[in-house]
């Protein structure tokens, strides 16, 4: 008696606490488009059918293991087949099978229907970024960007406070309207990574040589955040996705302020930059492309990726080293960043690794010699 | 000549001495025991990298490892727990029970059995020679995946893949190796009398497992030939900028890897389809319904590889195809539950330790395979896919599924190993702590993965840190947990203080094995027994 009064009060404690559980997230969510909510109602059914049927099974067998025990002197029956049993526990099965695959179905099936989309972004996987590409198909801008991680090293190497959305945030978010079909289109330049919102319920390999596509719609203006889901080197944990979904009014407003942000870069890359300034704009681009791999130290990381301080190529001929950022080097992680940044940005990141951790060269690079060396 | 021949036939017990006896061993009992010591060392190996990844994913930020060494140790111990463990422990348990339960004097190819074996040390020593150097600043170890997809491994792969390749390509031959060896005994060396109907469910298992292991190795060694060639001799099957196909490489690796998911449960399924019945004191519950669910399950793992791609953009009447088959494998993997379920029924209990190990198989497995039915779901794939929800699953059938088969295993037949019991009290404790750790490390694994963390980071958002906090504990409990059953079979092999096994062993035991005295003999069943 005491002890079934024990196993209560135990279940209640848990009930009454599981209102603290309920900010750690133990199930999935429903989601903010048709299919995130479609694929939250299926995992619900067959999760539930699971736990029926486990139930079952494991109350016969614990029934079994109080009841059927040799100290309590049971004693073994003879039995050990039964047809019409084993025929009864193939066939049930294939019937709740079917009740899962039936709206499992229907969901994929509008999944899979890319057809009619307001409009369309090209997705680009890149070691450890993301590239996003609104000049394709209807409605197509002309606006490209890509998104880096923006959570700074400091917390990373725990010597600041994690903020609530560490490893979440990037410096270039994807802003689309509110109640449009936007169709994406995947793709990547190196190696597969996958691009995942789950309050889209969106998941899609980017893979080198191919394009997939997928789409989402939401009325639900917001912030949504996500991750690569597939393991894509050394910083795949590194590269997350944020999306805003604005109303119609604001996208318009961001699509101008792009544009003109585009429009102040191109001047900039022909203006002559004094020395200062370049390092001091170089070390902001180095820290959002470069520092994953060379570290802000400029040390990199030994017999993985090699060191700028005081290597021959930062500290020797200028024009071999902007050759390396602007076309890359093939065969190892690094990327072509002529294809990435523009002139301004290469000439100022070039001039800072010539002059930082003791790289002290003096020399100063324009976006005219990037321009002159592409 | 012949006389001297009847002279060694009489010594029954004849053992080679001196290290020459493991180099040069062609008995199935010795090279038995020793794949099961090196899986049992490939384990704290494994589970070594294991703990150093959970040490790193106790708190959020970096601690101890840089994300390059992380990739490196989630890659070797999935690896080594695949390739290390789980396959060479069955292949040892094989050597030593398929002969005795069939009543076989050997193996039916003693010699090829040795180096089977000897081919081990070498594949691993390879591998591990990778880490080392990485860990010497020598480069990088392969830091891509136990799955190794291509273009990661091929164009972007550190130098150590070619170590790796020729690690892998070792270890296929040394399973085939096996296999094929497994096979020829069953099917030629069975004691008269011993139809295929009659044969115990561990050796029907075993059987089925082999064949599935010939059709699939080779394939995997395509795919790590095909490997070899693109980094080394200008192939492009893998790159798309040469003209090949980056996805190819995962409809070949999986066509491979789907069945080996298999081979690494089959044996199990056997295992359990002894012990159960040896403790409840009852025959098995449909016996020819468990040999014909066995080779369903086998038939069914050729057709649904592709289950493990749904996000790589297949067309829609593919993806249906793959859910609707795998949803099918529910059916005779269900059949087995409720056979053993039946077989419990109305018996007459125990509770030794391989009992309670089969208990937990029945129920652990159970729950990782519902979670491997919610994830042929395809919608719901979407949302699970490549996240912690995914390990958690694997994790539910490979450790609770596979490696507590294992050690069910071990205790119900170091008895007749090693003529000793084993410390009983010792195996609960080892039990136990085992069981509940394991849950403690892998349920929260479930929620992270819906909460939405991807599996394979070495950093996380702090929505994530308490389950993870939590995971971490239960690594360390059961990692150490399994020095119980080192110091429990160790002391069991010295036996000095413990008691002596009888023949049967166990009150409920049937089948040849436990005819034969405890220790079996060096050479067992030279005169064939006859089965009725």
């Amino acid at each position: 008696m005491s002890a079934a009064i024990r196993v209560a009060s135990f279940i209640g404690l848990m009930l009454v606490s599981m209102q603290s559980w309920a900010e750690y997230h133990l199930n999935l969510r429903p989601g903010v488009t048709s299919f995130s909510q479609g694929a939250y109602d299926i995992h619900t059914l067959v999760m539930w059918i699971c736990v029926v049927i486990g139930i079952v099974v494991f109350g016969a067998m614990i029934y079994s293991i109080v009841m059927h025990r040799k100290s309590r002197g049971a004693v073994a029956a003879k039995f050990d087949d039964n047809l019409t049993i084993e025929i009864v526990w193939t066939v049930i099965p294939f019937i709740i099978l079917g009740f899962m695959a039936v709206p499992a179905t229907k969901v994929l099936l509008a999944m899979e229907d890319v057809s009619d989309s307001d409009m369309s972004i090209k997705v680009t996987g890149y070691q450890w970024k993301w590239h996003y590409d609104y000049n394709v198909g209807e409605n197509a801008q002309d606006i490209s960007f890509f998104s880096n991680l923006a959570t700074p090293m400091e917390e990373i190497h725990n010597k600041a406070t994690k903020e609530k959305n560490y490893l979440l945030e990037v410096d270039n978010r994807i802003v689309v309207p509110a109640n449009k079909k936007i169709r994406l289109l995947f793709t990547s330049n190196d190696v597969i990574h996958a691009w995942w919102i789950p309050a889209f319920g969106v998941k899609q390999d980017a893979i080198p040589g191919y394009i997939n596509d997928a789409w989402f719609k939401t009325d639900k203006i917001g912030t949504y955040r996500g991750q690569c889901a597939e393991l894509c080197g050394t910083n795949h944990g590194f590269m997350p996705i944020v999306v805003d979904v604005v109303s119609e009014a604001d996208y318009e407003k961001w699509v101008a302020s792009k544009k003109e942000s585009a429009a102040a870069a191109e001047a900039s890359s022909n203006k002559t930059w004094t020395k200062a300034e370049l390092i001091e704009h170089g070390k902001a681009v180095y820290a959002t492309n470069c520092v994953a791999c060379h570290q802000a130290s400029g040390e990199g990381i030994p017999n993985v990726f090699p060191a700028l301080k005081g290597s021959a190529i930062a500290t020797g001929d200028v024009s071999k080293h902007i050759d390396i950022v602007v076309h890359g080097k093939t065969g190892t992680a690094m990327q072509a960043f002529g294809a990435q940044l523009n002139d301004a940005d290469l000439a100022a990141l070039v001039t800072y690794e010539r002059n930082a951790w003791g790289n002290d060269t003096g020399d100063a690079v324009q976006p005219a010699d990037i321009k002159a060396a592409r | 000549m012949s006389a001297v021949i009847e002279e060694h036939h009489d010594d029954h017990d004849h053992k080679p001495t001196g290290i020459g006896r493991w180099l040069f061993s062609t008995n199935h009992k010795d090279i038995g025991t020793m794949y099961l010591c090196f899986s049992f060392l490939m384990l704290f190996i494994g589970g070594t990298l294991a703990l150093v990844i959970r040490a790193e994913l106790f708190q959020p930020g970096l601690q101890f490892i840089d994300p390059e060494l992380f990739n490196q140790m989630t890659t070797l111990h999935g690896l080594i727990m695949v390739f290390g463990v789980i396959m060479p422990a069955f292949v040892g348990l094989a050597n030593w029970m398929v002969p005795l339960m069939i009543g076989a004097p050997d193996m039916a190819l003693p010699r090829m059995n040795n180096w089977s074996f000897w081919l081990l040390p070498g594949a691993f020593g390879l591998l591990i020679a990778s880490l080392i150097m990485s860990l010497m600043g020598m480069g990088s170890a392969p830091n891509f995946g136990w799955t190794f997809y291509a273009p990661l491994s091929t164009t972007y792969g550190p130098d150590s893949t070619d170590f790796f390749i020729f690690s892998v390509h070792m270890m296929g031959i040394s399973s085939i190796m096996g296999a094929i060896n497994i096979i020829a005994t069953i099917i030629n060396m069975r004691a008269p009398g011993m139809t295929y109907m009659k044969m115990p469910i561990f050796v029907w298992t075993w059987f089925i497992t082999a064949y599935l292991l010939i059709a699939v190795m080779p394939v995997l060694a395509g795919a790590v030939t095909m490997m070899l060639t693109d980094r080394n001799f200008g192939t492009s099957f893998f790159s798309a900028a040469g003209g090949g196909d980056p996805v190819l490489f995962q409809h070949v690796f999986w066509f491979f890897g789907h069945p080996e998911v298999y081979i690494m449960i089959l044996p199990s399924f056997g295992i359990i389809s002894q012990i159960v019945p040896t403790f409840s004191r009852k025959k098995i519950f449909g016996y020819s319904s468990m040999v014909y669910a066995t080779s369903s399950i086998a038939f069914l793992s050729f057709i649904v590889w592709a289950h493990h791609m749904f996000t790589t953009g297949m067309p829609v009447a593919t993806e249906l195809f793959f859910m609707y088959a795998t949803m099918l494998i529910a059916v005779p993997t269900g059949v087995k539950v409720f056979n053993w379920v039946s077989t419990m029924w109305k018996g007459s209990l125990t509770f030794e330790t391989p009992m309670l190990f089969a208990i937990a198989f029945i129920f652990l497995f159970t729950i990782g395979g519902f979670t491997g039915l919610m994830l042929a779901i395809v919608p719901a794939d979407f949302q699970y896919h490549d996240t912690y929800f995914v390990v958690a699953h694997f994790h539910y059938v490979l450790v609770s599924g596979a490696l507590f088969g294992i050690f069910a295993a071990v205790y119900f037949w170091l008895p007749k190993w090693t003529g000793n019991m084993y410390d009983e009290g010792l195996g609960k404790w080892h039990f136990w702590l085992s069981t509940i750790s394991m849950n403690i490390l892998f349920f929260p694994m479930h929620f992270l993965g819906l909460a939405g963390m991807p599996r394979r980071i070495p950093d996380y958002n702090l929505q994530f840190a308490e389950f993870n906090q939590i995971a971490s504990i239960g690594a360390f409990i059961f990692g150490f947990s399994q020095l119980i059953l080192l110091y429990n079979v160790i002391k069991t092999i010295r036996g000095k203080s413990s008691e002596k096994a009888t023949d049967q062993v166990w009150e409920g035991a049937e089948g040849l094995e436990w005819t034969l005295p405890s220790p079996a003999p060096f050479h067992s069943f030279t005169t064939p027994p006859t089965v009725k």
